[in-house]
């Protein structure tokens, strides 16, 4: 055995320097406490609709386990593209413009696995969902981030935006609603980043996933605005609005060219989404609708009740108009995001997100999460008060 | 007048739970606890708000343990339809609802009682006596499994982690 060397570092090099997600790190320290009011959950704390779940067990019932059509069933992207073309306004073909995937993680993957080289750029903004940048470098591309600001309600401001542009820039990636800041694009802005795409030849990635959650009126999708179709990959789930997160089934849908090599690698990574989530997801699109508009409403009213309380405390807060995150401000307190985090965790047990978790500008940002119950969150409030007060009377 | 909006909102929220606190509901639909009770006055008034009870486990109280339905079929009154005799029924206390219901027959009737046959009794001797009243068919409730939205056994919870992307 004399022969037998010492294993070398086997993991490749770009794998090996990609650092571990933030919320992970958190997480760790979270889940060896007890009693922890988490406001750092991203998913909806309410359990799938009834007549989804009872959809997903009479598929089991009837014996539908086998395989489908790479690109989902039929039937289910029917319903997809139906559902589209009624609230988003932008029709596509579900036979070959429509692929159904594991979650939007993976739609996001695979969007970025078929249209980045080696060295192709592309920009996202900051602060962001946790996954983007790997994404992009697991992919070999380069990430390009663009910050936004508070004082824009974190919206991507279009001139910042077209200042990232290079002659390697491919594609845009946008996430409105946006995690972690709740932020959504007003009219005039998806309008002018349209143009921007157009006069740069760039695809528009559009992480649609929160658009259910929009709170008031919702801004069109950008594959609508003109010359956008055929470079906009829309990506799409039930996770959030259907409150399906543990079924992970999601959707892309675009040109067919993208599409089309989206789909080649998915069949030879995925093959096919689970097809008992594929038949529940169909439920969703079909009957879940009456039970989401409900569930929007209880997170508006949360929502209202989380920003008043922030601001009450002295920790100013956007009233954001998506998804079922606040992204206060707290400077005010002298503290570090990582710090206000571990602190407020170790002395009231509230678990929050520091936002630097989501890209270097979130720093001075705590991310919370809405998707918890009424009582949760006035408790939280409470608790949070209280730890403001305190670190404020000693620093005095 | 109320905005139609506000309303809304409000009488769900009141239809779910009546005893949320005023400044719950002023904070989730961005007002005041002062609003509130003034649009909960109103509505009162106006009688879209009728009243108020709590739902119960029955057994608790023996007065009223026992729940029947009874499907009732009544000969309509010219000029009055079914309401004179419906007005009738609904006055005994025994009555807790009375619905004028389409399909086989006219009236559905939830009637309480401390025994099977305290019911069984208001049943043949009160309603079915009335004139008018062709015929009643009593179903007696066995177990309450939700009611007025809310189920009396709760879904099992499942963890979540305390902290995801």
């Amino acid at each position: 055995m004399s022969d037998c060397k010492s294993p070398r570092n086997f993991v490749s090099e770009h794998i090996d320097i990609l650092p571990k997600s933030g919320i992970r790190k958190f997480f760790d320290i979270v889940s060896t406490m007890k009693d922890v009011i988490s406001l750092s959950v991203g998913e909806p704390d309410f359990v799938t609709p009834w007549t989804i779940r009872e959809s997903a067990l009479f598929s089991l019932e009837k014996g539908r386990t086998s395989y489908t059509s790479n690109l989902g069933t039929l039937s289910l992207r029917k319903a997809v593209c139906d559902y589209l073309a009624q609230d988003y306004g932008v029709e596509y073909d579900p036979k070959s413009e429509c692929l159904i995937t594991v979650g939007v993680s993976e739609a996001l993957d695979l969007v970025i696995r078929a249209i980045t080289a080696p060295g192709d750029e592309i920009i996202f903004h900051e602060p962001c969902y946790v996954s983007y940048v790997p994404e992009i470098r697991m992919a070999h591309g380069v990430p390009v981030s663009v910050n936004t600001y508070e004082k824009n309600a974190f919206a991507l401001d279009p001139d910042d935006l077209e200042k990232a542009i290079t002659p390697k820039t491919k594609a845009i990636l946008l996430n409105f609603p946006c995690n972690p800041t709740g932020a959504v694009l007003t009219y005039e802005q998806t309008r002018r980043i349209a143009e921007i795409a157009c006069k740069y030849d760039l695809l528009v990635i559009a992480d649609d996933i929160y658009s259910e959650l929009t709170y008031g009126e919702r801004t069109p999708c950008i594959a609508t605005f003109p010359g956008m179709r055929e470079r906009t990959v829309l990506l799409h789930g039930f996770s959030k609005a259907f409150a399906m997160t543990g079924f992970r089934i999601g959707y892309a849908c675009g040109p067919r060219k993208v599409i089309d090599a989206m789909m080649k690698i998915h069949q030879y990574t995925m093959l096919c989404a689970s097809v008992t989530a594929q038949d529940a997801a169909e439920e969703a699109l079909k009957n879940g609708r009456p039970v989401m508009a409900s569930m929007r409403q209880e997170y508006l009213e949360r929502r209202n009740v989380i920003v008043k309380g922030f601001n009450e405390i002295g920790l100013p807060c956007l009233n954001p108009n998506g998804a079922f995150y606040v992204f206060p401000n707290i400077t005010s307190t002298g503290m570090s995001s990582q710090d206000f985090a571990v602190e407020l965790l170790k002395r009231k047990s509230v678990a929050v997100v520091p936002g630097d978790a989501f890209g270097e500008c979130g720093s001075g940002y705590i991310r919370c999460s809405y998707a918890t119950s009424m009582e949760g969150i006035r408790e939280a409030l409470k608790r949070i008060g209280d730890f403001v007060k305190e670190i404020k009377a000693e620093q005095k | 007048m109320l905005n139609p909006e506000f309303k809304k909102n409000l009488l769900r929220l009141l239809a779910e739970n009546a005893r949320r606190p005023l400044e719950d509901m002023a904070d989730r639909l961005e007002t005041t606890p002062e609003k509130v009770a003034d649009a909960i006055t109103e509505l009162e008034e106006a009688n879209e708000i009728v009243g108020y009870c709590a739902l119960i486990d029955e057994s608790v109280l023996p007065e009223a343990a026992v729940k029947a339905i009874i499907e009732i079929k009544i000969r309509p009154e010219r000029e009055g339809g079914f309401d004179r005799i419906a007005r009738r029924l609904s006055k005994f206390p025994q009555v807790t609802s009375l619905y004028l219901m389409s399909g086989g027959f006219d009236l559905m009737a939830e009637v309480r009682g401390a025994t099977l046959n305290d019911v069984a009794m208001f049943v043949s001797s009160k309603l079915a006596t009335i004139d008018g009243v062709l015929s009643t068919a009593t179903h007696f409730l066995l177990k309450k499994y939700k009611e007025a939205g809310k189920l009396y056994e709760e879904e099992e919870t499942n963890e979540r982690l305390q902290v995801t992307p």
